[in-house]
């Protein structure tokens, strides 16, 4: 049992590619439950369909990835004004239906026969991201002690880690601005904003569409880092571990997706990697745990931690336990 | 009030109380008010000579209840009018009806000379006919100045693209806080003014809103029971506030309950009763109307009549 393997792993798992691309989308997210109290329960949906804006687009239609990149932020726009039309005047749980329906829908209209010529299905697109790994500028492997980084890994990492910051910073100035106030005013009373002269309907689509965008940049960004897309990569519980991270960081603080997302990634990479090695070592029998089972068993322990997490700090890491002592409803 | 008790005697007990009343002296908006007012015939729909509030056959049903049918109601400009009647008389819905929180299924009605029957709320708010609700609306996790600086109308920085670029907004926002503090200031709420909105007391929360609605510039304020689950002492000091908002120049129209702080502020009172306006009038009108007093009482007992004397 190498605990040294263990805490890198992990470490790994806490800063790298995968951590970003989380903390990116759980940004969107953020805005619109943590700013504008929408209820997104769909989320992945909007990963899917950048994702797929940049696979077909280079795949199928032979365009630059760039163009590509630009036709999947467009579908994300798209996808919020259709969830949203109908349902943003209505209240906000019609939303949550809309939203999580949308997304599985999303999701089987993707992998369908019918979408296959153009989505590939069930199988998916591969190998289109190759100019956004030409432009890599790093040539070689970056070791930090016992943590290894290839070049392809640091040049995603840079690019979504970057977007995380930059994203963040136009949140940050967002919520900062009358705008923000506004927003802040919709999530607490919709019919108080209303009678104040604001257009609750309008700042709540302004709401879902940037926060759609920001989701589905993260969704483009996920397909060039695995060079690969699949329907079933797309599913419900990616949008749960989003809310996992999302409150665990803190809902309705700037950094709060950030630290959320390292925290989870580090706790499912540290258990995940704690287990295989344990089991491993014979350090717990293999009758108890067996290799397949770790996957799984990985998760009850994230979510077991996520539960201590919330019971000691219901606010989340960053949040502010004055906000939860208000009667708020 | 027994039955043996004489129709005169009771006309007469209330005029003792309007008597009492009419002896505090009056403010130079209630003064002007009834200035305005004093031609004006204590009738259901009657005609108003400077109406701000204009309505005509607004109707709403829930399922088979009618809950709102009022055939025309005009709101004198510079008044205090309140609404009264019995629960579920439609008070709070025409309120909801008119200010665009509710469709009505019939109706039309205009604000200053302009028709806005079925404009959405934050339309009619703009044109300055603001609303404060009966269940009080703070906004819980914004500080007491953000909820009154929300009021602001026009601010630049409350466009998604503008809202990045700080200088854009900045000076405006700089203006926006130092009037949202003189209101603060002035509904004694100064102390409060960086804490959350949510840990103000119902009574700073019902000043709150209201400093809030002010901070819309609103020419009508329309208060739904402003001084429901609030002490004595502060209804004296939301009454205060109130009628020096009218001194000022605003319209206010309430919904109230309590009879005392209707009657002692109220320029004119519209009185509701199974949805539509039963009575009108001056405060001195309605105390001895006798259809305000069968709906608030039920008709066995209210005043009878004399040929039930009689009998």
């Amino acid at each position: 049992m190498n605990f040294m393997d263990v805490l890198s792993n992990a470490l790994r798992g806490a800063f790298g590619a995968e951590a970003a691309i989380y903390a990116l989308a759980a940004v969107g997210l953020n805005l619109h439950f943590g700013f504008t109290g929408l209820l997104n329960f769909g989320h992945v949906g909007f990963m899917l369909v950048g994702a797929y804006g940049v696979a077909v687009s280079v795949s199928t239609w032979g365009l630059s990835l760039w163009v590509g990149l630009l036709i999947g932020i467009g579908c994300s726009i798209v996808l919020a004004l259709i969830l949203g039309i109908p349902t943003l005047r209505l209240r906000g749980d019609y939303l949550a239906i809309a939203t999580i329906a949308g997304a599985e829908v999303l999701r089987y209209f993707y992998r369908s026969d019918w979408a296959a010529p153009i989505t590939g299905g069930v199988y998916g697109l591969r190998q289109f991201a190759n100019e956004f790994f030409a432009l890599n500028p790093y040539s070689s492997n970056l070791e930090l002690g016992p943590l290894l980084f290839s070049a392809r890994n640091l040049w995603v990492m840079t690019v979504g880690w970057s977007l995380v910051v930059l994203t963040s910073l136009l949140v940050y100035l967002l919520v900062h601005s009358p705008w923000g106030r506004v927003l802040r005013a919709v999530r607490e009373d919709e019919l108080a904003a209303r009678s104040l002269g604001k257009n609750v309907y309008a700042y709540k689509m302004q709401s879902l569409v940037l926060g759609g965008v920001i989701g589905g940049l993260a969704g483009a960004l996920i397909a060039i880092a695995t060079q690969s897309v699949n329907p079933d990569n797309f599913n419900p519980a990616v949008t749960f571990y989003l809310w996992a991270i999302m409150i665990l960081g803190g809902a309705s603080r700037i950094l709060g997706p950030i630290l959320g997302s390292i925290i989870f990634w580090f706790l499912a990479t540290f258990l995940d990697s704690f287990l295989r090695n344990a089991t491993a070592s014979g350090l717990i029998s293999p009758d108890v745990i067996s290799g397949p089972d770790v996957g799984a068993l990985r998760f009850v322990f994230v979510g077991l931690c996520l539960l201590l997490l919330m019971i000691y700090r219901p606010a989340g890491i960053l949040g502010d336990p004055k906000e939860l002592r208000l009667d708020v409803r | 009030m027994s039955d043996e008790l004489s129709n005169d005697a009771v006309v007469e007990s209330r005029e003792e109380i309007v008597a009492t009343d009419t002896e505090q002296h009056p403010s130079a908006g209630a003064e002007r008010a009834a200035a305005a007012l004093a031609g004006v015939a204590p009738e259901p729909g009657v005609a108003k000579p400077d109406a701000i509030l204009v309505a005509d056959d607004v109707s709403k049903s829930f399922g088979g209840v009618r809950a709102v049918r009022v055939d025309h109601l005009e709101v004198q400009r510079g008044t205090i009018t309140a609404l009264i009647g019995p629960n579920g008389a439609g008070k709070s819905t025409f309120f909801n009806l008119v200010s665009g929180f509710d469709k009505p299924d019939s109706g039309t009605w205009s604000f200053d000379g302009t028709d806005i029957s079925g404009a959405p709320a934050y339309r009619i708010a703009r044109r300055g006919m603001v609303r404060t609700f009966q269940l009080t609306k703070a906004l819980m996790r914004l500080t007491v100045l953000e909820n009154v600086m929300l009021g602001a109308t026009e601010q630049r920085g409350e466009r998604m693209l503008a809202a990045p670029l700080r200088w854009v907004w900045k000076g405006q926002e700089d203006d926006v806080e130092e009037k949202a503090r003189a209101l603060v200031e002035r509904f004694r709420l100064s102390h409060m003014a960086h804490e959350f909105a949510g840990i103000c007391s119902g009574g700073q929360r019902k000043l709150l809103e209201m400093a809030r609605a002010m901070m819309v510039d609103p020419a009508m304020i329309m208060l739904d029971e402003p001084m429901a689950g609030v002490n004595p002492a502060l209804v004296q000091s939301l009454l205060g506030h109130i009628q020096r908002l009218r001194d000022e120049g605003t319209t206010i129209v309430l919904v109230e309950h309590d009879m005392d702080v209707i009657m002692s502020i109220s320029d004119w009172i519209v009185v509701f009763a199974e949805g539509a306006v039963i009575a009108e009038g001056r405060p001195d009108d309605i105390r001895t109307n006798e259809k305000v007093i069968e709906a608030y009482l039920g008709k066995r007992r209210a005043l009878p009549t004399a040929q039930e004397n009689d009998a």
